[in-house]
C-alpha cells in the first residue's frame, strides 16, 4: 500500500491542499476527490503544498492537468508551493513551468491570489 | 566497490493492481541501490518502472486486478536492465505519438505522459511482443553514464 494523505485547509478565499507521501496511480483518486469537493463548494483558488510529498508519477501530474482549466475558467487557479527538487524535476520534464506557477513558500502562492499584480 | 563484477538477477511477480505499485517500486529501488546507482538515479529508475507497470495495468489489463506482471532486474557489465512482462492486450508504441508538451496541456489529454517520462529518464526503452501473447517493456540504465552526469 502506498502511503498517501490529502488534507484541505481554508485560508481566506484560498484553499490549500496538503499532499503527503507517495502520489501514484493508486493514490491519485484521493487527490481527485479533494478537487471534486472544492469544485462542489465553488472553491476555485487552490494552492497545493508539496512540502511532505516525496514522490509523484504521471498519474499524479494528470490530476492537475484534468482540473486546472475548470479552476481557471472560474477565476481561480492551481498554484504549487514547497516542492522538493526530485518532485519538481518531474513537473519540469513534463513542461509544467510553462503553464503553472511554482512558489518556494505557501504564503507567497496564497498572496498571489489575494493581491494579483 | 566492485559493482562491475556483481551480477544481480531478481524477479518479482505481482497481481495487476495499482495497490502493488509501492511494492514494485521498493523491489526495483533495492536492486538499483545494490547495483551502485545514486539516490537520484534510483528515483528515476523506480519512477520509470512505476510508469511502465501503470501502463500495463491500465492498457494491457484494462484494470483487471488478478492478472500477473513480472518484473525482472539484471545487472552486469555496468548495465542495469529491467524487463516487465505481461500477457494482456498487445501494445504498439508507435501508436502513441510523442507529445508536444504545450499542445498537450491545452488539450487536457492525460495519456502518453508515462511513456514520455520513461524515455527521458532511462537510457533505453524497448517494446517487444513475444509468442504466447506476451508483451515486454525493457528499460536500461548504464551505471557509467548516470554517475558521470
Amino acid at each position: 500500500m502506498a502511503d498517501f494523505n490529502v488534507n484541505v485547509r481554508g485560508l481566506g478565499s484560498v484553499s490549500v491542499i496538503d499532499v503527503k507521501g507517495y502520489l501514484d496511480a493508486h493514490t491519485a483518486p484521493q487527490l481527485e476527490n479533494a478537487f471534486n469537493q472544492l469544485i462542489n463548494k465553488n472553491n476555485y483558488k487552490v494552492v497545493v503544498n508539496f512540502n511532505d510529498l516525496s514522490y509523484i508519477s504521471s498519474a499524479g501530474l494528470g490530476v492537475f492537468m484534468a482540473y486546472v482549466e475548470t479552476m481557471r475558467e472560474n477565476k481561480g487557479d492551481i498554484k504549487f508551493s514547497n516542492m522538493q527538487d526530485s518532485v519538481f524535476n518531474i513537473f519540469d520534464l513534463l513542461g509544467f513551468p510553462m503553464l503553472y506557477e511554482f512558489y518556494g513558500d505557501e504564503k507567497e502562492a496564497v498572496n498571489k491570489f489575494e493581491k494579483p499584480e | 566497490m566492485n559493482s562491475k563484477k556483481k551480477k544481480i538477477n531478481k524477479e518479482l511477480i505481482v497481481k495487476s493492481s495499482t495497490d502493488n505499485l509501492a511494492e514494485i517500486r521498493s523491489f526495483v529501488k533495492e536492486a538499483a541501490f545494490e547495483s551502485g546507482f545514486s539516490n537520484e538515479v534510483v528515483h528515476k529508475i523506480s519512477l520509470s518502472v512505476d510508469e511502465a507497470c501503470t501502463n500495463v495495468i491500465k492498457h494491457a489489463y484494462k484494470f483487471s486486478p488478478e492478472r500477473d506482471i513480472s518484473i525482472k532486474t539484471e545487472f552486469s557489465n555496468d548495465k542495469f536492465i529491467i524487463t516487465i512482462t505481461d500477457s494482456g492486450d498487445k501494445f504498439d508504441p508507435k501508436l502513441v505519438p510523442e507529445p508536444n508538451l504545450e499542445e498537450y496541456h491545452k488539450q487536457k489529454k492525460v495519456g502518453g505522459l508515462g511513456m514520455f517520462l520513461m524515455k527521458k529518464l532511462m537510457d533505453e526503452v524497448k517494446y517487444n511482443t513475444l509468442s504466447g501473447n506476451q508483451n515486454q517493456v525493457i528499460l536500461v540504465k548504464y551505471l557509467a553514464h548516470s554517475n558521470a552526469s
